[in-house]
């Protein structure tokens, strides 16, 4: 089987790689571009972990395969902190403790970044049946919500 | 596995005819990859509808309906507005299928395709009078939704031939759907029972109607029975009644972990009787 050519721009930066087309974008993300922030948990769109954005648009990256990914514009965990700098989210989220193994983490930072970029003024219930497709076993979910809400009350204020 | 993104209906059609292995056109893929990943199914061509024009538009056609293109994804038909405001039923059927991620990439044709009774969009769209336009080697055809699923993953859809479009009909004046499913919490879950219903009223009266059910026998079922059950009626208790007796009669479930065939047939009843209320209340311009 000969592999296919990819050209796509992954958190602004144009990547190339070569992949068997029976490989998901997860796969492609995490062993070709060394992009180990999404995760794989179910590997059956279930569990959110490999959440990234394609165009804008929230998915699960195990549920894509790395050929679709030609000419799109993906965005990953490692593209919200800005340098040093971290994400609000991701600050609330360490001020919250809203992680606690961290393997659900990446997923629900960028789920949460959608959400947030689409609706900045959520209800609690919008938020959580927003981040339903995102499964964490450790936290009960309490803290990451709160951090949620909090950050999108903050980034409303500054805005 | 070879993997292929035609440009044109005409050319996948043409792809999967000429070839004798396992073929699976790839829209969405929240189940083509799951099939893919746990090697329940290994296609040896892969055909990517994806890089066809049009194929991500919803388009309003000349007689007052809709053209989907076969990629319009949940999310993209619950922004739409005018188009959930005419088919709240279908939209909200589709809406009720997975996860915000699933919603990025899942498509109506997609769920029709795959063969489930228990998939949520397609009694909606059966009960709306939805057709597919069928690309095949020679012509093209337009088949009623509810003539495609053959059995549990089987479609009547010959080697060589691929949805290319969904198309609704027009709403029209005094019309209203509805889709209501049951499943044991309050989201992501495979419908225990679904029930889809669309109607036109004449005053009171329902004039027209279609009532379809989901997960109830080994395809989705288009009830004719209900439907006359409710026809000249102001749905008033005792059409209700009838209605209900007319899905339960008309279910041939599975005893599964989801659901047994007795609590199946039951619920068949009350949601065909629930959702005819929402499709009539809104039939009739109230919120429901």
């Amino acid at each position: 089987m000969s592999k296919l050519h990819v050209s796509t721009t992954v958190n602004g930066d144009s990547v190339e790689f070569l992949c068997d087309p029976r490989e998901t974008l997860l796969d492609c993300l995490r062993d070709k571009l060394n992009l180990t922030g999404a995760k794989e948990g179910c590997g059956t769109g279930d569990c959110g972990a490999c959440s990234v954005t394609v165009d804008g648009r929230l998915v699960c990256s195990c549920l894509m395969l790395g050929v679709e990914a030609d000419g799109k514009d993906i965005a990953t965990v490692e593209g919200m902190a800005d340098g040093e700098e971290l994400h609000p989210l991701q600050q609330k989220f360490i001020e919250y403790a809203a992680l606690q193994c961290g393997i659900c983490t990446p997923g629900v930072l960028v789920a949460a970044k959608a959400l947030l970029e689409k609706n900045p003024n959520p209800t609690e219930e919008e938020a959580r049946y927003w981040l339903a497709g995102n499964l964490c076993r450790c936290t009960g979910y309490d803290k990451i919500i709160r951090a949620v809400m909090d950050t999108a009350a903050d980034m409303r204020e500054a805005s | 596995m070879d993997y292929h993104s035609p440009a044109s209906f005409t050319e996948a059609s043409a792809l999967a005819a000429a070839t004798t292995g396992v073929t699976r056109f790839l829209a969405g893929g929240t189940d083509v990859l799951v099939q893919l990943r746990s090697e329940m199914v290994t296609p040896d061509l892969l055909i990517d509808i994806k890089k066809i024009d049009g194929v991500s538009d919803i388009t309003r056609t000349g007689d007052g309906g809709w053209t989907l293109g076969v990629a319009v994804t949940g999310a993209e038909m619950s922004e739409h507005g005018e188009l959930g405001r005419e088919w709240p039923g279908i939209v909200e059927a589709m809406d009720l299928i997975g996860s915000t991620q699933i919603q990025g990439r899942a498509t109506l044709t997609g769920n029709l395709c795959n063969g489930s009774p228990a998939a949520d969009s397609v009694p909606a769209m059966i009960a709306a009078g939805v057709t597919v336009t069928v690309t095949g080697p020679d012509a093209e055809r337009i088949v009623p939704v509810e003539d495609i699923p053959t059995g549990p993953g089987k479609t009547s859809l010959a080697r060589g031939e691929v949805i290319s479009a969904v198309n609704i009909p027009p709403r029209g004046q005094n019309g209203g759907d509805a889709y209501l499913r049951f499943i044991p919490r309050t989201e992501m879950d495979i419908a225990v029972v679904g029930c889809g219903v669309s109607l036109r009223l004449d005053g009171d009266n329902v004039t027209e109607a279609r009532v379809s059910l989901g997960a109830v026998a080994p395809t989705v079922l288009l009830v004719e029975d209900c439907a006359s059950a409710i026809i000249g009626t102001a749905l008033d208790d005792a059409a209700l009644d009838a209605l209900a007796a007319a899905a339960s009669a008309a279910c041939n479930p599975i005893d599964d972990k989801r659901g047994t065939i007795a609590f199946r047939t039951e619920v068949a009843g009350v949601l065909a009787r629930r959702a005819a209320k929402i499709a009539y209340a809104r039939a009739k311009g109230e919120q429901a």
